[in-house]
């Protein structure tokens, strides 16, 4: 086999958020407080750093469907985001041939719009042309499946038909290498097997996949590599039945 | 040869994420996402109003009711109307470009903040936000137009020729606008303290561009290179325009038109810039 192809390369990445507002239980955060602190130039109480990526690297190649598993706050999702490029980085490099696209177009939609709207919104934040919008947008509402509901507002979707709207915009555009965050889990058991079977087509398209999920099972029938993240550093990376066996034997 | 990450990515033609991108073409992705920030803006407005019981007509009742105060306060209980003619027409016209100068302000320095999850959801060049903004608030200045046009005639003045370049006027107000959105979107993003001094500095400013008295009376006790200031207050300058174009009676200093394009130019260009300076800081916690 000729050499793999990398397609991302992730060089000892740190992320560090940092916070306001995380002020103590008790005492400490009165307005007289804040300004003894101010005049005594001491640094805020209220002002915390979260280091959520600590050093991580790694490299994936054409053809990769790599499962990011891991406890709630390991860092997958804020992994996701910075290789995505959409959080800065505070040290450490990620290096990408093309523009590795976050499977969410949840935060551009609006609640208030009615479905079709927020579709044509959805897609031109995604960086589509208006031709490209008007193309996609029939295949968009008949993946949807929500019926007449397309042309009410969103605020009146129930949760479900909320995200089958999501996953039908963000799933409408192929690209490169997907990151995909928890998106599967989403509907009810018919969509659910339709929104697999459109990953998998996704996968075909692109060259490499992300995938965060909760549900291991989803992990091991979609992906062949895993990465294992805990406390924001790679525990374990590698074939993903291996990688989840250890997943699995250390929460037990 | 040891392979570093890398060299390894040079090889394969990979290169680094989240670095900004030039300033000429990240002009030229702003231009590619114009539709964007034209939806976007349409769908910050009409979400706006969504639930009301009026829905868009909330649209021109707000620049309604918000003259009708004004007149209040400082036509009927104040009487500042000393030496001006036509003063309903007067005062209104003040508030309403002012307004405008003041709502993309507020909404610029919330583009950045209020937009986290977009910012840290997808890609685009992040100053359509505070573009968007702007736009958004333009079109809401539109509506407040058609109202400001019948408040105008219903005082008894005719619609001239000189309405027509009324919208040149506005072209320079929101290029003005647009930039103060996108350096205050910049500043706020930094430090959020910023956006809770910015309602203080707008009240300040607008007390000192001559909305509700008029200028020249006003600026007459000061002495010339304070008057000059006063004279030269963006805001002031805009309003001036509009209130020659708009009021028979009302005549602006002439070099009224050539301060206002130099402020337009000079803010929006340098506010391109100074946004763009910090284009992959946005979005970090």
């Amino acid at each position: 086999m000729a050499d793999p192809v990398p397609t991302v390369i992730v060089d000892d990445l740190n992320v560090v958020y940092r916070v306001w507002g995380a002020a103590p239980r008790q005492g400490g955060n009165s307005p007289v407080d804040a300004l003894r602190r101010i005049a005594k130039r001491e640094s805020s109480p209220v002002r915390r750093e979260v280091h959520a990526i600590r050093g991580v690297s790694f490299t994936s190649y054409r053809g990769d469907a790599i499962g990011l598993v891991g406890r709630n706050g390991s860092g997958k999702s804020t992994l996701l985001r910075a290789i995505a490029g959409l959080l800065p980085a505070n040290s450490g490099t990620v290096y990408t041939d093309s523009q590795p696209s976050l499977l969410g177009v949840n935060a551009a939609l609006m609640q208030g719009l009615t479905g079709e709207r927020n579709i044509v919104l959805g897609c031109l934040a995604m960086g589509l042309t208006p031709a490209e919008v008007d193309a996609k947008f029939e295949s968009i509402v008949e993946f949807a499946g929500i019926g007449d509901f397309v042309s009410l507002p969103m605020s009146t979707y129930s949760s479900g038909m909320a995200a089958r709207l999501r996953f039908a915009i963000a799933s409408a555009v192929t690209h490169d290498v997907m990151l995909i965050d928890e998106a599967l889990a989403t509907g009810d058991a018919e969509f659910q097997r339709r929104s697999e079977e459109r990953i998998k087509e996704l996968r075909g398209e692109a060259g490499t996949v992300y995938l965060v999920s909760h549900s291991l099972g989803v992990v091991r029938q979609t992906c062949n590599r895993a990465i294992w993240l805990d406390a924001g550093r790679i525990v374990a990376d590698g074939e993903v039945h291996e990688v989840l066996d250890a997943y699995v034997a250390s929460v037990k | 040869m040891a392979t570093t990450p890398a060299r390894d990515a040079e090889r394969f033609g990979l290169r680094p994420m989240g670095v900004r991108p030039a300033f000429v073409p990240y002009l030229q992705q702003l231009w590619q996402r114009r539709y964007f920030i034209w939806t976007f803006a349409r769908a910050q407005v009409d979400a706006g109003n969504s639930q009301t019981r009026l829905g868009q007509f909330w649209q021109v009742l707000n620049p309604l009711l918000n003259a009708l105060v004004f007149f209040f306060v400082f036509g009927v209980l104040l009487q500042t109307r000393k030496g001006v003619d036509n003063y309903i027409a007067f005062l209104v016209t003040g508030v309403f470009i002012f307004t405008y100068t003041q709502k993309s302000l507020i909404s610029g320095s919330k583009s950045i903040a209020g937009n986290l999850g977009l910012i840290r959801a997808l890609h685009f060049p992040r100053a359509v936000l505070p573009l968007a903004a702007t736009l958004q608030e333009l079109l809401q200045l539109g509506i407040s137009m058609g109202v400001l046009a019948i408040i105008v005639m219903a005082t008894g003045e005719f619609p001239t020729w000189w309405w027509l370049l009324l919208p040149f006027a506005l072209a320079l107000q929101t290029l003005f606008n647009a930039g103060m959105a996108l350096i205050i979107a910049r500043l706020t993003a930094r430090v959020l303290d910023v956006g809770q001094l910015l309602p203080f500095a707008i009240r300040t400013w607008l007390y000192l561009s001559g909305v509700f008295y008029s200028m020249q009376v006003f600026a007459a006790r000061f002495p010339d290179w304070f008057q000059v200031l006063l004279y030269a207050n963006p805001a002031a300058v805009y309003i001036e325009l509009v209130r020659d174009l708009l009021l028979d009676s009302y005549t602006s200093p002439p070099w009224a038109w050539a301060i206002g394009a130099a402020w337009a130019l000079l803010f929006s260009s340098f506010g391109l810039y100074y946004f763009w300076r910090a284009e992959e800081t946005y979005g970090r916690g």
